[in-house]
């Protein structure tokens, strides 16, 4: 009988988290607020639905009891969350909001089946997270500092790479924390958000020529030191995120360009390089020659991914364990095992949605700093996202980043939550630009009526 | 107002159009990610989720009972039946005859049990009968797999072999259909967890089988491959080969003996092969250019893992410039260090039959749900081409002079037109056992061709002992 509804709930989640994902999209149709407003309703009441029939089926598979106080625990935190924006923040992007939750619980989730532990630990990130990313809004309304700050940046964040590039802790090939008395950092994580920071408070007033050389070197710099620590997914994600950032301010593709011809040809030298590069990339071109070598990761993930199908296994019915660090890189390979490959697919359209927003936040912002900022942030997000997912699944060598939200993982998850505190930021910030310049219109308007009948 | 509004719309599009770029790069980033992640699960899964190395593949037996194996005509080799308190029984009604091709699933797998688990794991039943069995608590049917294996033909294989161990290997060539495969010693499928410690104890054999994973000396099968490459060095001057054989040869110290010492006399490279005459190949192997040689081996499927979905063994052929003229000869006459497996012996002939190009050989022709309707088949696809056309005519000719005038004459005369090759191979030097050795085709309008591969170990000559095999298989094939 737990089987049936071990079953059946597959299909529910499923079709409740295509419905959500639907509306992430279908909601831009409606004009109107109200109408808005009653579909982020709905995906709320999707996004408990879908987390109590999860936390309902690992109870009844495990029958551990710890889970109901758990589940409790973590529908306050996720009530807190949403109760907490609507208090404080009225003009906050809900889409955003309900995304971050969502990606939030499916978290949760996954990592609650494959390890409690794990999930509990994640579970105290994401509250201070949560505090954290609340802060940030009323910081940047009344701050108009940062802009100033490019070479407290470029200190702070090449001081913190180069500390790991010396004294940092390797993993899997590439050097990536710190640790202080027990607690590991990825300072990676954080200096990534300054050095988009760094990037749009260089460019935003000027992108001449010069400007342009003087950023670049500084991020090579960035870029050189990842390198060094052999951290070649943070590397690539810092260059593709300047390249990105220096298009949007100058709007020259000949910058792209040859951002893009250098970055072929440091692939082609990485792979010359690096070992452990050449092991990465062997594994993708035919993981199975090599399973019992470099290909054993990637060949059980797509077991994990294959063997569970368009419909999953069921929540607790796979074997995500089987999979090396499957809650931190290969997150996506235990959603798409045991939830389904269409949950997957919904899983991604929800990223894109997250970084669709953050775009048109960037579009709806005037100010050129905020502006570089969010298109900075949001590249961010994406690539992440692509690199992560595109390594599970075979579409490209595995770099060894992290699911945002989603994976396991105190920096990467305290840096995601604080780049979506920004965004939230720069939301209500535009959406006041907004109201503020209507206001303006209509007094202005009233004012030209006047003036006409005077006449 | 409205155009005014479209107006600023433009501007701000305009202002915006590095974003828009960026967000359409992403866009067709994430496109890809999406469509990869679809193409994947549609055509590429399969290779995985099949793959004995994928242990998901056990779970799915909790909510699905294994399903049949049944060969081309319908016969249940392979079922699981479940009593009344949800024991099951993996049992095999046609026994010991299918013991090796069939396998078994108890104590790790082996047979077509291991290559297709995922198949017989899965069911494909009608959605609602399945949600009706979870109600009920019942497992759901597993798919059946049917096989390209011919009840009749598999038996009569069987029986031919008799008491004598060895391997029976039979196939379409157009195709690439096995139709029998028959392993020598064989064992009771149905009593393997009972029987496991006597079938593997010492240097048991039992489990092996010898059809795919033999190592056998070829002996004058070899000859195919020697006259081959005689050929592709002397494209023309082939023709005019002669030698007299006085019955045995003797070079550095190292004498080749024809078969009961027999003096061939006077005889062209055809007559040689249909005569399998020890002598004259030994001579013309010294004259072979040995890296040539090499090379056309290794493109004949030696020494790399033979195009089959089924447990097999690598086939071994070298011959280096160290090695010395004795080896030469030896391995000429498929003596030497060369082995072979009947399977591989029998995808030659497969390619000599179908002008050169060989087929993807294959056991399973399509899985089916419990109610019989087709969940996947097997497509007949070209494994490449491994000789050109004229050689495979002359291989040809050469293989049915075997027939008609050489070492296979048991198979002339009859209603369908038979080629191949014997031979009769020294175990060791030191013992006189000897293992006979058949592999050829045969034709007949109306019927698709069919080729085999006969070894009957520690018997005597392949014209006696492998060929009458050969000829029963084909005598029943042909009249039906």
């Amino acid at each position: 009988m737990v089987h049936l509804i071990v079953e059946l709930s597959k299909y529910l989640m499923i079709l409740l988290f295509l419905i959500y994902t639907y509306e992430c999209f279908h909601v831009f149709r409606y004009q109107k607020e109200e109408e808005r407003r009653h579909i982020y309703h709905v995906q709320r009441v999707l996004l408990f639905v879908i987390h109590f029939d999860a936390f309902l089926i690992l109870y009844l598979s495990t029958g551990n009891r710890q889970m109901i106080g758990f589940y409790l625990m973590q529908l306050i935190l996720l009530l807190a969350i949403i109760l907490s924006y609507h208090l404080f923040y009225k003009h906050a992007s809900e889409l955003v909001l309900n995304n971050m939750c969502m990606l939030l619980s499916i978290g949760f989730i996954i990592l609650t089946r494959i390890s409690f532990d794990q999930a509990f630990r994640q579970f105290m990130f994401v509250c201070i997270g949560f505090f954290v990313a609340l802060l940030i809004p009323v910081i940047l309304q009344n701050m108009s500092l940062f802009r100033k700050l490019t070479w407290v940046y470029v200190v702070l964040g090449v001081g913190a790479l180069a500390a790991v590039a010396v004294v940092g802790k390797a993993s899997y090939g590439a050097k990536l924390s710190l640790s202080f008395g027990g607690i590991s950092i990825q300072p990676s994580e954080f200096v990534k958000i300054l050095f988009v920071l760094f990037i749009a408070s260089m460019l935003y007033r000027r992108n001449d020529f010069r400007q342009v050389v003087l950023t670049s070197v500084i991020s090579a710099v960035f870029v050189l030191i990842l390198v060094a620590s052999r951290d070649l997914g943070g590397a690539l994600l810092y260059f593709f995120t300047y390249l990105v950032m220096i298009y949007a301010a100058t709007r020259r593709f000949v910058y792209f360009g040859a951002g893009l011809a250098a970055m072929s040809l440091a692939s082609v030298a990485g792979y010359h390089l690096f070992s452990h590069v050449r092991t990465r990339v062997q594994a993708w071109s035919d993981p199975l020659s090599v399973i019992d070598k470099g290909g054993y990761q990637v060949c059980q993930s797509l077991f994990a991914i294959g063997t569970g199908g368009w419909f999953g296994l069921g929540l607790g019915q796979g074997l995500p364990q089987k999979i090396p660090v499957v809650t931190k890189d290969f997150v996506f390979a235990a959603i798409s095992e045991e939830l389904g490959g269409i949950f997957a697919l919904c899983l991604i359209l929800v990223c894109v949605s997250c970084f669709f927003m953050i775009i048109n936040v960037a579009m709806k912002l005037r100010d050129p700093f905020y502006r570089l900022t969010a298109v900075g942030l949001g590249t961010l997000y994406a690539l992440q996202v692509f690199l992560t997912i595109g390594g599970v699944i075979k579409l490209i060598p595995s770099t060894g980043v992290t699911l945002p939200l989603v994976s396991y993982g105190g920096s990467s998850l305290l840096s995601t939550m604080i780049v979506f505190g920004i965004i939230q930021g720069l939301y209500i910030m535009q959406f006041d630009d907004r109201l503020k310049k209507k206001e303006m219109n209509q007094k202005g308007g009233r004012g030209r009526v006047k003036r006409e009948r005077k006449s | 107002m409205s155009r005014e509004k479209e107006k600023a719309k433009e501007k701000s599009r305009g202002k915006n159009k590095e974003f828009l770029v960026i967000m359409y790069l992403f866009f067709f980033l994430f496109l890809a990610l999406i469509a990869y992640f679809v193409y994947f699960q549609v055509y590429k899964s399969e290779a995985f989720i099949n793959s004995p190395y994928n242990s998901l593949q056990d779970l799915f037996s909790e909510h699905v009972i294994r399903g049949d194996i049944i060969s081309s005509d319908g016969q249940v080799l392979a079922t699981t039946s479940v009593s009344e308190d949800g024991t099951q029984v993996r049992s095999y009604p046609c026994g010991r005859e299918f013991a090796h091709a069939v396998g078994y699933a108890v104590n790790g797998k082996a047979g077509l049990e291991n290559q297709e688990n995922f198949s017989l794991l899965r069911s494909h039943e009608f959605i609602l009968k399945r949600i009706g069995d979870e109600f009920a608590g019942k497992k759901s049917q597993g798919d059946t797999v049917v096989t390209t294996l011919d009840a009749e033909l598999q038996k009569t294989a069987y029986d031919a072999l008799g008491g004598y161990d060895g391997a029976v290997i039979v196939m379409e060539p157009g195709s690439g259909k096995i139709l029998a495969m028959v392993s020598k010693p064989d064992f009771d499928p149905n009593t393997v967890k009972q029987d496991w410690d006597q079938l593997t104890s010492g240097d048991s054999t039992v489990l092996y089988n010898r059809a795919t994973q033999g190592k056998y000396a070829p002996g004058s099968v070899f000859k195919m491959f020697t006259v081959l490459e005689y050929y592709r060095e002397h494209p023309r001057k082939y023709r005019t080969y002669s030698y007299d054989c006085s019955g045995e040869i003797t070079v550095d110290g190292q004498t080749i003996h024809c078969a009961g010492n027999r003096r061939h006399g006077q005889e062209d490279l055809k007559a040689s092969f249909a005569n399998s005459c020890n002598s004259s190949f030994a001579k013309l192997s010294l004259s072979l250019d040995r890296s040539r040689f090499q090379k056309t081996c290794d493109g004949l499927l030696f020494n790399k893992k033979l195009p089959i979905a089924f447990e097999s063994s690598v086939s071994s052929f070298s011959l280096s410039k160290s090695d010395s003229k004795a080896m030469a000869m030896e391995t000429g006459i498929g003596q030497g260090k060369t082995t072979v497996s009947p399977l591989h012996m029998l995808l030659m002939v497969s390619a000599v039959d179908n002008n050169g190009v060989l087929m993807t050989p294959y056991l399973v022709d399509h899985v089916e749900n419990a109610a019989g309707s087709r969940v996947s088949s097997t497509k007949t696809r070209e494994y490449g081409t491994l000789l050109s056309e004229k050689e495979a005519n002359l291989l040809k000719v050469y293989m049915r002079s075997v027939v008609t005038e050489g070492t296979g004459s048991a198979l002339n005369g009859q209603s369908y037109k038979a080629y191949g090759k014997t031979g009769t191979a020294q175990v060791s030097d030191s013992t006189d056992q000897t293992n006979a050795w058949f592999t050829g085709f045969a034709s007949k309008k109306g019927y698709e061709d069919l080729a085999v591969a006969v070894i009957v170990e520690d018997s005597g000559a392949g014209s006696t002992y492998a060929v009458p095999i050969a000829k029963k298989i084909f005598d029943v094939y042909f009249n039906r």
